[in-house]
Order: C-alpha cells, then sequence, then structure tokens
C-alpha cells in the first residue's frame, strides 16, 4: 500500500528543510454529511519527525487542522541521504510511517 | 456530599478551578480528581497529546489548559495568514519568530467550535519557523502563541472567511 506521507526534505548544508503532505481526512466532528447526520472526528492527533534517533519536531494536531494536512518547518543540521523518519497516529488509533532520504 | 467540612471544601474548589472541567462536580470523591488536576497542569512538559487543552471552547481556556499561563501580545511574532480567506476550509497560516529559545508554537482560532488547532513541539536546533494550513468556521481572530524561554507570546490577526470550512 501506498504511503499516506509524501515527505520532502531538502538540505541546504546548514539547515535541512522539511515539507510534509499527508493523505488523510481530518474530519472534526462538527460537519453534518448529505442526510444531516454528524460525520465522527477522524483526525490524525499527533506526527512526529525523527532525525538520528530524536524527535525534530512534533505536532499536535485537533480536528481544525485542514483535509490532506501540509506543514512546513526547518532544523539545523541534516546531512543529504541522511534519512528522517516520519509518523502519524491519529484519534482511532490508526498509524502510518515512512522515511524519506534527505536531498 | 455535604459542605460542612471547610477545609475539604476549598481543596475541592481548587481542583475544580484547575481542572477548568464542569464535569467533574458531580463526581464523587474529589481525591480521585486530585492527581488527574495535577497531571493537566504540567500537561505541557511532556510528550502526551493534550487532550483536555482540544476540548477547550475559548482560545483563553486553550491556552491556559496548554501551558498553564496567559500569553502576552509580542511584534516579534510574525503571522502570515491572508485578510480575506475565500475558502475556509483551507486556510494557509504561518509564523516565523526573532525571539530566542522557543520551545513550542500553537496556532488557535478564536470562533472555531474548539479553538485550539495545532501545536508543535520545537526541540533546540529546530527553526522557530511553521507553516501549515487550517479551517475556520467563519470570520475570527487567528492567535499564534510562541513559547519562548518559559514565557509566551502571541500575534493576533483578523481572517475574514466567505465559505466556512467547519460546517458553519
Amino acid at each position: 500500500m501506498a504511503s499516506t506521507i509524501r515527505v520532502r526534505a531538502t538540505s541546504s548544508g546548514e539547515t535541512t528543510e522539511v515539507q510534509a503532505l499527508i493523505q488523510h481526512p481530518m474530519d472534526s466532528g462538527f460537519i453534518k454529511d448529505s442526510k444531516g447526520e454528524l460525520i465522527p472526528p477522524h483526525f490524525i492527533q499527533q506526527l512526529t519527525f525523527e532525525y538520528n534517533g530524536k524527535p525534530v519536531f512534533t505536532a499536535d494536531w485537533g480536528g481544525g487542522v485542514s483535509k490532506d494536512p501540509y506543514v512546513k518547518f526547518a532544523f539545523k543540521g541534516g546531512k543529504k541521504g541522511d534519512e528522517l523518519k516520519v509518523s502519524w497516529v491519529d484519534n482511532k488509533g490508526a498509524t502510518d510511517t515512512t522515511t524519506a532520504k534527505i536531498q | 456530599m455535604t459542605n460542612t467540612d471547610n477545609g475539604f471544601s476549598a481543596t475541592r474548589r481548587l481542583i475544580l478551578q484547575g481542572a477548568g472541567a464542569v464535569a467533574l462536580v458531580g463526581l464523587g470523591s474529589s481525591f480521585g480528581n486530585l492527581p488527574f488536576g495535577l497531571t493537566r497542569a504540567f500537561a505541557a512538559a511532556n510528550d502526551k497529546y493534550p487532550e483536555e487543552a482540544f476540548k477547550q471552547k475559548s482560545e483563553a481556556d486553550a491556552i491556559k489548559s496548554l501551558y498553564g499561563k496567559t500569553a502576552e501580545a509580542s511584534d516579534k511574532v510574525k503571522m502570515d495568514a491572508p485578510e480575506i480567506a475565500e475558502n475556509g476550509a483551507v486556510v494557509p497560516v504561518s509564523v516565523t519568530t526573532t525571539l530566542a529559545d522557543v520551545t513550542s508554537i500553537s496556532f488557535l482560532v478564536a470562533e472555531n467550535p474548539v479553538a485550539l488547532v495545532a501545536s508543535y513541539k520545537i526541540p533546540a536546533g529546530t527553526m522557530p519557523n511553521v507553516a501549515n494550513r487550517i479551517k475556520m468556521a467563519k470570520t475570527s481572530n487567528v492567535i499564534v502563541v510562541v513559547e519562548a524561554g518559559g514565557k509566551l507570546y502571541s500575534a493576533t490577526k483578523e481572517v475574514k472567511v466567505t465559505v466556512g470550512g467547519c460546517g458553519g
């Protein structure tokens, strides 16, 4: 199965810029479907980026984050060819993990 | 439950204030709630998902639940958000700051059903710059809170929404 996570990590030498796009409905629990029934909440709660076994960025998300969430950040260090591990867990306990090579 | 024991009821009131949860009033023993209230006060210090902060309706309560203190406005926190968002379901918001020792950055929308949208932990070595996309139910203030050197700094900007993104 294809990963839900798309990551691009680009090193400029000193810093590494990371952009991630995740496929997820991010249902807040406040929106009604066409029958007028509330769509139950279903959203990513935590998203973690690890480099060299250490977290470089952690996101705690609520239902207010847009569908198919996007996030961008940067950290010092990070060598080209090294791996960045990305993983998420949602409010139903589903998870996904991927690793991306720093370019 | 009676309120004859003054010491007991004072403790109980304190716990309830700290927890900020009306739902606890009806529960029998306040002793059972004590550790709960304490853990919540320090929730921001560990890696646990801040469940309670994501239940608060107002931005002030969410900030208090998340950090246990209030934020002061600072021009060192720069927020980039559109003046008008045509689609409230996808509003790009980013923040940069010149503050040192940033440990966390949070995004809140005052008029959303749940004010807190996202909270990011910034370990040492990670830049205090974050961009993401958030939902807005209607025209509202967007608030960014930056925790730096143990203090909270914020920036606020009103974003006008023409089509709501939270079923509004």
